[in-house]
């Protein structure tokens, strides 16, 4: 399965895809120590976005997340990628200034969690789902 | 997008790298959301200032723009800081920390910021008009500054908010463009709301609806809302909905202009009521931290709040947060003399949001709905979730 869609942040990236139906919001959402997410009854909650590809309809929350991911990144932490139905502005800056790869205006929910997505460019792929996953984990 | 001779010269970096740096920020936005033009702006909020966000990264980040020879173009305003610029130590805040901060506060000062530390904005003289092109971030003060004043900023993030500063401009798109500013959905509420709990719970109900969309909402059925009420709401709504507008049938200016959405949902209490203990999970047995002031309390709140502690005895840590220049405002009135008499704490220029507070109570006691999703998934605090008179009465009992 391929899609195109928006570029936020060009670049490649491969990896696991970790599929929410909820927004995120990166500040006070995501530990920018751990890279856990921690929002109280998120799908996610408890869960690593550390060498995943993140995969999430929209952002919500604080204007700060820009700056969440700019220091994810830093503390080697970030996704490799992001994925997302609409990119607001917050999370397009911190893609843009953390240099994360970013698309957006994809049919989230037809990503299957767990599946490898390879990402180049706009273009999405999905591959076999991985049998091991050893490129993330906080 | 087309650049103007002088939005090129600072794209080029012949105005120094930190103007070249704001405008590849702003360009590559711009791009991004198919804008065909950047336009001026007139004011800018900037996020993004307490050392316990920012990290080391960040503050390198600050640092480089105002190493960069970055100066704001346009009046701009601050957000809340990690600490009381002056009563930090009373606070529990510590020395390196205050350090840290202040060396956030000192990037900012040179690049021409005025240091508000504010979520507050339109209560300390960063008050735009309507119709008005600013670049605001801090979600509550987006929400506020579009739907209740009418002016129109799309939901910046720190860094885009500062290019604009360092710009005068914004690329024009999103919230800028009048269609992008008509409702999709109508929310009859059915119920009476009163009070800045009331509106938060219903900023829940709608912002949950609606996360994921970005559908702007058309809210009918409020017979009337304060500052203060449309305060709380604006902050839910961003917290959790990330809504940057709103219109409120006779309430907010254009919602006069649009046509009601035909799509409706009824608000009922029941909805509100569900929403509101959705964010109480901590005994109120357990309660050993008190905070009013998300976003920071209004002069009015404050007369409100004074008038409760007059005479009484707090019993538990009680954070009072607003502007350095709201809380001047109440020590000439006298309030702050009659609030620190009952033992509870000024927290000026900043909140229990970006304080560095994590870990430090069991619960903490709120009107806020916004306070409470910070103070849980940032603070790991539990939380209860009560009317603002409530709240002072859990303090003094």
């Amino acid at each position: 399965m391929r899609f195109q869609g928006r570029t936020i942040y060009h670049g490649t990236a491969r990896g696991e895809a970790l599929v929410t139906s909820q927004s995120i919001s990166f500040f006070g959402g995501v530990d920018p120590e751990s890279g856990l997410v921690v929002e109280r009854g998120h799908e996610l909650e408890g869960q690593c976005i550390h060498g995943k590809v993140l995969v999430f309809p929209s952002g919500k929350g604080s204007t700060v997340g820009s700056y969440t991911l700019y220091r994810l990144k830093h503390n080697g932490l970030a996704p490799i990628a992001i994925l997302n139905a609409e990119c607001e502005t917050i999370i397009a800056v911190g893609c843009i200034i953390a240099e994360i790869p970013c698309v957006d205006q994809i049919p989230v929910n037809q990503i299957p969690p767990g599946s490898l997505v390879w990402i180049t460019g706009g273009l999405v792929s999905l591959e076999e789902p991985a049998k091991s996953t050893s490129n993330g984990g906080c | 997008m087309h650049l103007t001779p002088e939005e090129n010269d600072m794209l080029s970096g012949s105005q120094g790298r930190a103007t070249q740096k704001a405008m590849q920020i702003l360009v590559a936005l711009g791009e991004i959301y198919a804008a065909t033009r950047c336009i001026p702006v007139s004011s800018v909020q900037v996020a993004g200032v307490s050392y316990d966000n920012l990290g080391e990264a960040g503050l390198a980040f600050l640092s480089e723009m105002a190493d960069g020879g970055g100066r704001v173009r346009v009046p701009t305003t601050l957000n809340p800081a990690g600490m009381d610029i002056e009563n930090w130590r009373a606070l529990g805040i510590p020395p390196d920390f205050a350090e840290n901060q202040r060396r956030v506060l000192r990037a900012f000062s040179r690049m021409g910021v005025t240091i508000t530390c504010t979520c507050t904005p339109y209560l300390v003289g960063n008050l735009p008009s309507f119709g008005e092109h600013i670049a605001w971030s801090e979600s509550s003060a987006v929400c506020y500054a579009n739907s209740v004043l009418g002016a129109r900023t799309n939901r910046e993030g720190g860094p885009s908010a500062l290019a604009s500063a360092l710009t005068g401009r914004t690329p024009e798109y999103g919230f800028h463009l009048p269609q992008m500013r008509l409702p999709e959905l109508t929310f009859e509420v059915q119920a009476h709301v009163s009070g800045t709990y009331d509106f938060g719970a219903l900023g829940k109900v709608i912002g949950e609806h609606i996360q994921g969309t970005k559908a702007v909402p058309y809210i009918s059925g409020v017979q009337a809302a304060s500052l203060e009420e449309l305060k709380s709401l604006s902050a839910s709504l961003a917290t959790f909905g990330g809504a940057a507008l709103f219109h409120m049938a006779g309430i907010t200016p254009e919602a006069g202009m649009v046509t009601p959405p035909d799509k409706r949902r009824h608000v009922t209490r029941s909805d509100l009521d569900v929403e509101a203990q959705s964010l109480t999970d901590g005994d109120e047995g357990e309660i050993d931290f008190v905070s009013l002031g998300c976003p920071h309390l209004s002069i009015t709140e404050i007369e409100h709040l004074a008038r409760l502690l007059e005479g009484k005895l707090v019993k538990k840590e009680f954070w009072i947060t607003t502007a350095r220049a709201t809380k001047n405002d109440s020590d000439q009135l006298g309030y702050t003399a009659i609030i620190e008499a009952a033992g509870a704490k000024f927290a000026a220029d900043t909140c229990c949001v970006v304080a560095p507070i994590q870990g430090r109570f069991t619960v903490m006691a709120t009107d806020s709905a916004k306070a409470c999703y910070y103070a849980s998934g940032k603070n790991r605090f539990k939380t209860s979730f009560l009317p603002f008179e409530e709240v002072v009465r859990q303090a003094i009992e």
